[in-house]
């Protein structure tokens, strides 16, 4: 068990991509968010999960339970604003009569779902059902009205001709179904953060049994850690069945170190803000969840 | 075992339904009245009629003030425990009680409701309505744990129980309202969607993202501001939920 003061604690790390190549088409990166829950799906792990599907408007997320693989694949893709998947977890086991929820989503998410299982406020019948936790790596998320103003006013480009959206190496990408790709520097796309992302200390969802982004692995790879016994039987399980093609995080480019770099710096100015909040007026501090 | 703690549950105007929410936990129960506490004072489960001595004291309901015998008791309550904690949130808020305005039969004229956090000292809260089974079972090993421990499961104790000691302090209103003064105006509130789970009433929604209240359904448990995240995140507790979880699990077994 390797305990990391930014990337939290875990047994192992790869690079990886799904074998599955009907998933790999949508998917975001290497498509291990979806192949995971398929597999759990499945193997009866979970009984469905918790996913971003799609919502009234052109890419603006909708939390839904999934309980088939057919719903799982439609929930691909990273979609650039709020999701609020945790509205879900009482009702996956309520209204969907789940006994093994699978849960998808952000740092923060991850927070929630572990704060629900160890302080269930009014969370009956959630902490032991909560089979699989897999969380994303999170730098920030965006309002939809952001989203909106960078994709439409900021790339020209209208949201519903809209195929995949990106963030990496320092840009905010915007590719159509035609065929355009947009870039933008991070710097004109910044002040449209969502401000509560401002104080959050988890760059790589350190709470989840398994956690994975982009960032460290090649194109079409992800970076994923294995943080628990649940993901670790779940991860070794669905490898030794072929379901995933794993590297060592050592052998690829750019590797862990840039992800160490990223989530020190991410998790080094939020805590900043946590301490200018703390004289944020005169004799007068802003509230802090973290005391 | 010899040191058992001494457990209460006393019930002030509640429906029950936390007590039932107590006995939820099935063998869990019956493991914690078998290994770590003896039921010393339940109206409802233990023939004894008045307040004894308690370790710790689980009280249900808010306080009618107009009911003399209620006021005595919540008061007795404080002077004979170490631990008073208000199971629920018609306790720890006043909850749907707040919305009486008397006139019921056989006693019209109670009509007065408070938390008893307005009448005693609190020293932890258990919100909810009701308060979940798990919520209940954790603070009960957790209790046992901090009066008979040894000193890691009092370190651990003491952390784990530190922000539920922490919300007794704050206050006995509770509200939607909480999420905005405290959570989303303080610039928190990250959209991920506990408060609309937590609501026992479905009362909280998300649109575009960010919770909406709908305040006249809103009956005042303080579930919401007490399950999210943002209200309270403890960096030396949350993330061990796996150890956590583990020995919760292994002192119930
Ligand atoms: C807001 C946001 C910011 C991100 N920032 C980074 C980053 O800085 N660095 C990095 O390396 N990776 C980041 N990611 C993760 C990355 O974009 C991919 O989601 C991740 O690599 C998974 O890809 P995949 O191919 O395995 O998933 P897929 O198989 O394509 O599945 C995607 C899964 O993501 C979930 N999802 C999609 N949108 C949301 C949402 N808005 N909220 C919650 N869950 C959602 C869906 O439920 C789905 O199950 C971010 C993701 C999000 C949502
Ligand atoms: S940056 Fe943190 S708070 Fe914001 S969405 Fe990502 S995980 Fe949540
Ligand atoms: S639980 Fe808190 S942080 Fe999450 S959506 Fe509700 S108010 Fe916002």
């Amino acid at each position: 068990m390797i305990a990391d003061p930014y990337l939290g604690k875990y047994t192992t790390c790869v690079s990886a991509r799904s074998t599955d190549k009907e998933i790999l088409q949508k998917a975001q990166d290497g498509g291990i968010v979806t192949t995971l829950m398929v597999y759990a799906l499945e193997q009866g792990i979970i009984d469905g999960a918790i996913v971003a599907g799609k919502g009234d408007r052109p890419w603006q997320p909708r939390p839904f339970v999934a309980m088939s693989r057919e719903d799982l694949l439609k929930a691909r893709g990273t979609k650039y604003n709020i999701s609020p998947q945790i509205s879900l977890l009482k009702e996956a086991t309520r209204s969907f009569g789940l006994d093994k929820v699978g849960v998808t989503g952000v740092c923060c998410q991850m927070q929630a779902v572990r704060k629900a299982q160890l302080y269930p406020i009014n969370m009956r019948d959630v902490p032991d059902k909560i089979a699989l936790a897999v969380g994303l790596f999170c730098m920030e998320n965006f309002p939809y009205k952001s989203m909106q103003t960078i994709v439409e006013d900021h790339a020209g480009q209208s949201l519903s001709s809209v195929k995949k959206m990106e963030i990496g190496k320092g840009k905010f990408w915007v590719y159509t179904e035609r065929g355009n790709v947009v870039t933008l520097p991070l710097k004109v796309t910044h002040k449209y953060e969502q401000p509560g992302c401002h104080v959050c200390l988890d760059y790589v969802s350190n709470l989840g049994d398994i956690s994975t982004g982009s960032v460290g692995s090649p194109d079409g790879w992800s970076t994923v850690f294995i943080r628990t016994k649940v993901g670790n039987d779940v991860w070794s399980k669905a490898v030794a069945e072929g379901i995933f093609e794993t590297k060592p995080i050592e052998e690829v480019k750019p590797g862990l170190e840039l992800v160490t770099k990223l989530a020190k710096e991410k998790i080094d100015k939020n805590r900043k803000t946590v301490e200018e909040r703390k004289t944020f007026g005169i004799n007068k501090a802003l509230q802090n969840p973290y005391t | 075992m010899a040191n058992k703690i001494k457990l209460g549950h006393v019930h002030m105007s509640g429906c029950t339904g936390c007590l039932v929410s107590v006995a939820d936990n099935y063998l869990g129960f019956i493991k914690i009245l078998d290994d770590y506490a003896d039921l010393v004072y339940s109206l409802t489960l233990a023939d004894v009629r008045h307040i004894p001595e308690m370790d710790v004291a689980l009280v249900e309901g808010s306080v009618c003030i107009q009911d003399h015998e209620s006021v005595e008791e919540i008061k007795e309550t404080r002077k004979k425990s170490k631990v008073v904690v208000a199971l629920g949130s018609c306790a720890s808020y006043g909850n749907i009680t707040r919305f009486c305005r008397g006139g019921q039969h056989n006693q019209p004229q109670h009509e007065s409701f408070l938390p008893i956090g307005n009448l005693i000292d609190v020293d932890v809260y258990i919100p909810g309505c009701p308060p979940s089974p798990e919520l209940i079972r954790n603070v009960a090993v957790m209790a046992y744990m901090l009066l008979q421990g040894n000193a890691d499961q009092k370190a651990l104790a003491d952390k784990y129980l530190k922000p539920l000691m922490a919300l007794a302090k704050r206050g006995t209103t509770a509200c939607f309202c909480d999420l905005m003064n405290d959570v989303i105006n303080q610039g928190l509130c990250m959209g991920c969607g506990t408060c609309a789970a937590s609501c026992p009433v479905r009362a909280i929604t998300h649109e575009f993202g960010k919770p909406q209240g709908q305040r006249d359904l809103c009956i005042k448990c303080g579930s919401c501001y007490g399950a999210c995240p943002r209200s309270f995140f403890n960096f030396d507790v949350i993330p061990e939920f796996e150890t956590i979880s583990e020995i919760i699990a292994g002192a119930l077994k």
